[in-house]
């Protein structure tokens, strides 16, 4: 057992650093999530990548893979999170990317790989319903057979970003009578086809990140239904394990630490700089401890993966802790702001001619919106109260 | 002992209750929160026809004779329907600040102003390297003849745009953090030299940076002694504290009763999420923390005429629990709605965000518990 990088990984870590600075779009600038970014510029580096061959590196090799080991993987994600670059989004490359390869038929395969790797085509996530949120399986939008179509209806919600997607992968009832998790059918549809509408939802942040979809007699040629009718419950759940074990976010947070440390380095209290304040020097350790076991808890379970078993469900403890860490960083900001946590920013014209706004620190400024934005991750993907009864079943066996 | 209300103490609040039930929905605080004014001028009206602007006032400065608790009792009610109008900064900050430090002639100016709503004060203290010190302060006022000059910069001062007057902290005196030398000042908006950059805040009110550049006041605007200011505003901000503590249990009461009702309305796998047993106990989880707030609310309350070191003592306790429960229900109301508890839509999330920003307010929990351990 050790922790150290071969000279190999070291000699991989220096290359993808190099890759890195040299073609990170500079007009991107080190910001990483940006709420006011266009789609071209989500997609920038994306494009890179996908030129490079390096946009979906845990694939299998033959479907555009780099055939990276699980070490090279986490290096790769360390360098990215250390440049605070914006890493491809993972409805595609993430999610439906290994639906595809894994259930999919060649046609499929062909169709919509290539859009993925690249960058150029656009995902979506169409799961949740207003009424079929941590209880997925009560979904109730329906796909009916007619002729070579499906014709879809429903409604879906919490579409992240669906206001710039191409294509969507849906999960449909196509057998009303089936037991809940039986009679679903996974489906990608096209989002200019008519009867698709994307509705904004507006969060408490005041930003516009997810969305209604609904879907009205929309006709979906049969070809485009994933693996076997009646199935796709079995691959939503081989979908979700995926999501979870990206979802931990442990490079980004080691990023998130240091930044935080930095703002309270600067912001100072009686005199002296926040940091050298026990009670919040404190809280800060106590952040790092947590992110220093989930680091390895997360590497124990890549080497797993290393050594063939898939993401179990020991992937829930990377989901809990992972969200509950990304909080903690939002909280400990908003704490080290003080008073210039309440400003929103968003009603204050940037007139400045800088990114720096007339109104407190420029690290003062999404303290607040982040810290309500990211109250989403203990419900998104599975909200972290479904992560424990997966635990409780899977792994305590009660 | 009595915890009972007084009977005129329960008609204030069944008035306010009412008031906030049916001129304060949802969708006209909506409304009024991004219009461009962003309060109700008419609502503060109505506050002062109803006798509630006068309430804390003795009879002989032109008030109601009430005192703390009818702001506390008023507060709640604010905190439930998270009434913006600025009560706190103009009867509770400026109107203590007369009160306990006003000469006659002050208080014969400014309190019938505030009494019949056509004077609304905002409270500029906090500066942008201060934190929560209200002795670490920049601003300066210069002596000049008989007057002052004033320079300097306040941060978030909240209710600054719709404020007609300014109570301002300034160095007359010593060093940054020195606790002498501190003075208090009451300004009209409209002198001079005064420059403002108005905002929203991430809880729907408003706010400004405040900018000082040669003001001159008259030596009238000094209230209270010259650099002997500090005393002064530790006291009328622990008032100030007890006050926004009563709005938060008003604010935490209603995001808890509204989460206990979504887990009943709510269906996932066939039944009300709310007869889950991991979600009941964190909903009384919840509910003990609001009670326990509600205590040192009362606590502080009762504790804002005892000497120095048991009010400080009070307050700070109250801030420290009333902030750890504020925190508490807030996340835990937001993450039982689920998705809809991050819209904007659903009300749970701007309960949320006021009970965020309650928290720093005054200083946060790690500043009063420092402050609680001083004083131990």
């Amino acid at each position: 057992m050790n922790l150290e990088f071969t000279a190999g990984e070291q000699a991989f870590r220096d290359e993808v650093r190099a890759f890195i600075a040299e073609n990170h779009p500079k007009e991107l600038g080190d910001f990483g999530m940006r709420e006011d970014m266009t789609r071209e510029e989500m997609v920038a580096w994306h494009k890179v990548l996908g030129a490079k061959g390096w946009s979906v590196p845990a694939w299998p090799v033959e479907y555009g893979g780099t055939g990276w080991t699980p070490t090279q993987r986490y290096i790769w994600s360390e360098e990215n999170a250390r440049a605070n670059t914006f890493m491809p989004l993972p409805f595609g490359v993430s999610m439906v990317g290994p639906v595809i390869y894994t259930f999919g038929n060649e046609a499929q395969k062909a169709q919509h790989l290539p859009g993925i790797r690249s960058g150029e085509v656009w995902w979506c996530q169409g799961y949740s319903e207003p009424g079929a949120g941590s209880d997925l399986a009560s979904l109730k939008t329906t796909a009916v057979r007619d002729g070579d179509h499906h014709v879809v209806n429903g409604q879906k919600t919490w579409t992240t970003l669906a206001q710039h997607a191409d294509w969507g992968f849906f999960l449909c009832r196509t057998d009303p009578s089936a037991k809940a998790q039986e009679g679903i059918s996974f489906i990608l549809i096209d989002m200019k086809t008519p009867g698709v509408e994307v509705k904004p939802i507006k969060l408490l942040d005041g930003g516009y990140e997810v969305n209604e979809t609904w879907l009205t007699d929309v006709r979906v040629p049969v070809e485009n239904l994933v693996g076997v009718e009646n199935k796709g419950w079995t691959y939503a759940k081989f979908l979700l394990a995926h999501e979870r074990s990206g979802i931990a976010g442990v490079a980004r947070s080691k990023r998130g630490v240091e930044k935080l440390r930095e703002i309270a380095a600067n912001e100072t209290m009686d005199g002296a700089p926040l940091i050298n304040d026990f009670d919040f020097a404190k809280k800060v350790s106590q952040l790092e401890i947590d992110l220093a076991a989930l680091e390895i808890t997360e590497l124990r379970t890549l080497a797993g993966e290393q050594a063939g078993k898939g993401p179990g469900p020991e992937s829930s403890i990377l989901k809990i802790k992972g969200t509950e860490i990304q909080q903690r960083l939002t909280e400990l900001t908003l704490e080290a702001v003080g008073t210039y946590g309440a400003p929103y920013y968003g009603s204050i014209a940037n007139d400045t001619g800088s990114n720096e706004y007339a109104v407190g620190p420029a690290h003062a400024q999404h303290a607040a919106s982040t810290y309500f934005n990211m109250r989403k991750t203990s419900i998104y993907g599975g909200s972290n109260e479904i992560q424990r009864n997966i635990i409780t079943k899977m792994i305590l066996g009660l | 002992m009595d915890f009972n209300f007084t009977e005129e103490q329960d008609m204030v609040r069944d008035g306010l209750s009412r008031l906030v039930r049916e001129q304060y929905d949802w969708e006209t605080r909506r409304k009024a929160i991004s219009s461009s004014a962003g309060w109700r001028p008419e609502v503060w009206a109505k506050l002062a026809e109803l006798g509630i602007l006068g309430m804390p006032f003795s009879e002989a400065d032109g008030g109601f004779g009430g005192g703390a608790i009818d702001a506390m009792v008023i507060m709640e009610e604010f905190g439930k329907g998270l009434v913006v109008e600025p009560f706190a900064p103009t009867v509770v900050c400026a109107g203590g600040f007369l009160k306990h430090g006003g000469t006659a002639a002050q208080k014969e100016e400014h309190i019938g102003g505030i009494v019949a709503g056509s004077s609304v004060f905002a409270f500029a203290y906090a500066e942008p390297r201060g934190r929560f010190d209200y002795a670490d302060l920049e601003t300066t006022a210069k002596k000049d003849g008989a007057g002052y000059i004033l320079n300097g910069h306040k941060a978030v001062v909240i209710g600054a745009p719709w404020a007609s007057h300014l109570i301002v902290t300034a160095r007359t005196g010593g060093e940054r953090r020195d606790r002498s030398g501190v003075s208090v000042f009451v300004v009209a908006k409209d002198t001079a030299g005064i420059a403002t950059r108005d905002y929203v805040t991430v809880d729907g009110r408003r706010a400004a940076e405040v900018y000082f550049e040669n003001v001159a006041v008259p030596a009238e605007a000094l209230i209270g002694a010259e650099g002997a200011g500090l005393a002064l505003i530790e006291l009328v901000t622990d008032e100030a504290i007890a006050a926004l503590c009563a709005e938060a249990c008003g604010a935490m009461k209603v995001a808890h009763a509204m989460t206990v009702e979504y887990s009943r309305q709510r269906k996932q796998f066939g039944v009300p999420i709310g007869s889950f047993q991991v979600l009941q106990h964190r909903m009384v989880d919840m509910y003990t923390a609001y009670e326990q707030a509600v205590s040192l609310t009362y606590l502080a309350t009762l504790r804002l005429g005892s000497d120095e070191v048991e009010r400080k003592r009070a307050v700070s306790a109250a801030k420290v629990g009333v902030g750890q429960a504020a925190r508490l229900i807030g996340q835990e109301a937001v993450q039982i709605h689920g998705g809809n508890g991050v819209t904007d839509e659903y009300a749970i999330g701007h309960y949320f965000k006021r009970l965020t920003i309650f928290e720093s307010e005054f200083g946060n929990v790690d500043h009063h518990m420092k402050r609680h351990i001083a004083l131990s």
